[in-house]
């Protein structure tokens, strides 16, 4: 039942597809990458994604999975292993909580940064930016007691959330000069980063910051000029 | 044996995403403290259990608090899992399915719907309520698939899919008195499950009446069509 089809719908720049490659890497399921070419969407997309027609889809035996952190709730209950959701009930509802915080406020206030028509809704999205990593700051003081990661020992559900984000991260800073990751004002998170990061479940499909940048200049010139979508 | 005992729920009456909660606990006949909020005076317990977002619901179990109305279902599932039926499907891909379809009602449903509440006129409401049947009708088609030939997409009982929904029908029922529209008009499959889900022992119970929710869109309205106070 493990070893049945495995496909996963994405794109190397795409946070939202790191987060099942971790999880099947963390569960040791080989799967078949399908990497969607930027500008156009595949048949095999269309099809298993009609609602949202977006990344990343996890194919298992044929059948779609869509959402990111679904598909990761999917992986942690279809195949045994590591564990990627707690066990404690309140755990699981807290790692849920804080995914959906992070896809809901902290990752749009990121990206928005740069998006940002005014410069007060600039300062507005940095400051959300910055209130958040407080927030999992915390986060992963209380959960983490000492431990390196948000799941303690071993990569848990609030890692692969957030650490997904960490290549747009790096190249937010490259691009606006501000450093998010402080080691003055979030210690614990900066060395998470670098041990999530280093992760051999992670490592293979982190996107190298430099290319990101690249990436997103070439998204600015391409959506600066005259509108052609 | 006090554990049992110290579940608390802080919700606003006519909130679909307390009425969830409300459904969840009731199914597994959990006992509860009630706490309604008044959102322009939130209380030191909201503000304290939910300071990221500072809203309602939140459930608190043995002073631990859970924030977001379809991850509170989740716990109550999780936390009474042996009693009363089965929330989340226990098939990997059938939970998949009920948690996407959720987040479809959230992340599409709920906006298309406020645009039906905040309608300043009857005429615009009708518009806001046919654009929000059309966002619908990926899950009347899902219905049959999701339901597997039985009444709720749950199957034979209330499922995740069908609490994350079904808290909305008071306001749809509302709606509905409001625009003289019959909301499920061309959405057979929905139809039939509302009235199901609405015939519903654990829903009659908890669900708010449909008048009431009326004369709360109607203030609702009346604060939208004066100079707006600052919002939260």
């Amino acid at each position: 039942m493990a070893s049945d089809d495995v496909k996963l719908i994405g794109a190397w720049a795409s946070p939202y597809v790191m987060r099942p490659r971790i999880a099947l890497n963390l569960k040791g399921v080989e799967y078949e990458f399908l990497e969607e070419k930027f500008g156009s969407k595949s048949e095999l997309l269309l099809k298993s994604n009609p609602v949202y027609k977006k990344i990343p889809v996890l194919l298992h035996g044929g059948k779609p999975i869509c959402e990111s952190l679904i598909i990761v709730q999917y992986i942690d209950e279809a195949w045994s292993g590591h564990s990627i959701l707690p066990s404690d009930p309140y755990h699981r509802a807290v790692a849920r909580f804080w995914g959906h915080y992070i896809d809901d406020k902290w990752f749009p206030a990121l990206t928005g940064i740069s998006r940002a028509p005014t410069d007060e809704a600039k300062k507005e999205a940095i400051e959300q930016v910055f209130a958040g990593l407080k927030f999992l700051e915390e986060v992963l003081e209380k959960s983490g007691a000492g431990k390196p990661f948000f799941g303690g020992d071993t990569i848990g559900y609030i890692d692969i959330a957030l650490g997904c984000n960490l290549g747009w991260l790096r190249a937010t800073e490259k691009l606006s000069g501000l450093t998010y990751l402080d080691e003055s004002k979030t210690p614990l998170l900066v060395c998470w980063a670098e041990k999530f990061s280093a992760h051999e479940a992670v490592k293979c499909v982190m996107p190298e910051t430099d290319k990101l940048v690249e990436f997103a200049q070439m998204l600015k010139a391409k959506f600066s000029a005259p509108p052609s979508k | 044996m006090t554990a049992e005992k110290e579940v608390k729920l802080l919700g606003l009456w006519a909130s679909p995403f307390v009425i969830r909660a409300k459904i969840a606990l009731a199914l597994k006949g959990v006992e509860y403290e009630y706490f309604e909020e008044n959102l322009r005076n939130k209380s030191e317990l909201l503000l304290k259990s939910n300071p990221v977002y500072k809203k309602v619901p939140v459930l608190i179990h043995n002073g631990k608090p859970i924030c977001e109305s379809m991850i509170i279902v989740q716990y109550i599932d999780d936390v009474w899992s042996g009693v009363g039926p089965s929330i989340v499907p226990s098939d990997p891909f059938d939970a998949a399915m009920a948690r996407f379809w959720s987040h479809y009602v959230d992340d599409k449903w709920f906006p298309s719907y406020d645009d039906v509440v905040n309608g300043e006129t009857r005429e615009a409401k009708i518009d806001a309520s046919r654009e929000a049947m059309a966002v619908l009708q990926p899950l009347e088609e899902a219905f049959e698939k999701q339901s597997k030939g039985k009444h709720f997409f749950g199957g034979e009982t209330i499922g995740f899919l069908d609490i994350a929904l079904g808290s909305y029908l008071v306001w749809i029922k509302a709606g509905e008195k409001i625009t003289g529209l019959e909301f499920f008009d061309k959405l057979p499959n929905l139809s039939a499950w509302a009235e199901c889900f609405w015939a519903h022992d654990v829903v009659k119970a908890v669900m708010p009446e449909v008048d009431a929710v009326v004369d709360f869109a109607k203030k609702i309205q009346a604060k939208f069509n004066s100079p707006p106070p600052p919002t939260n």
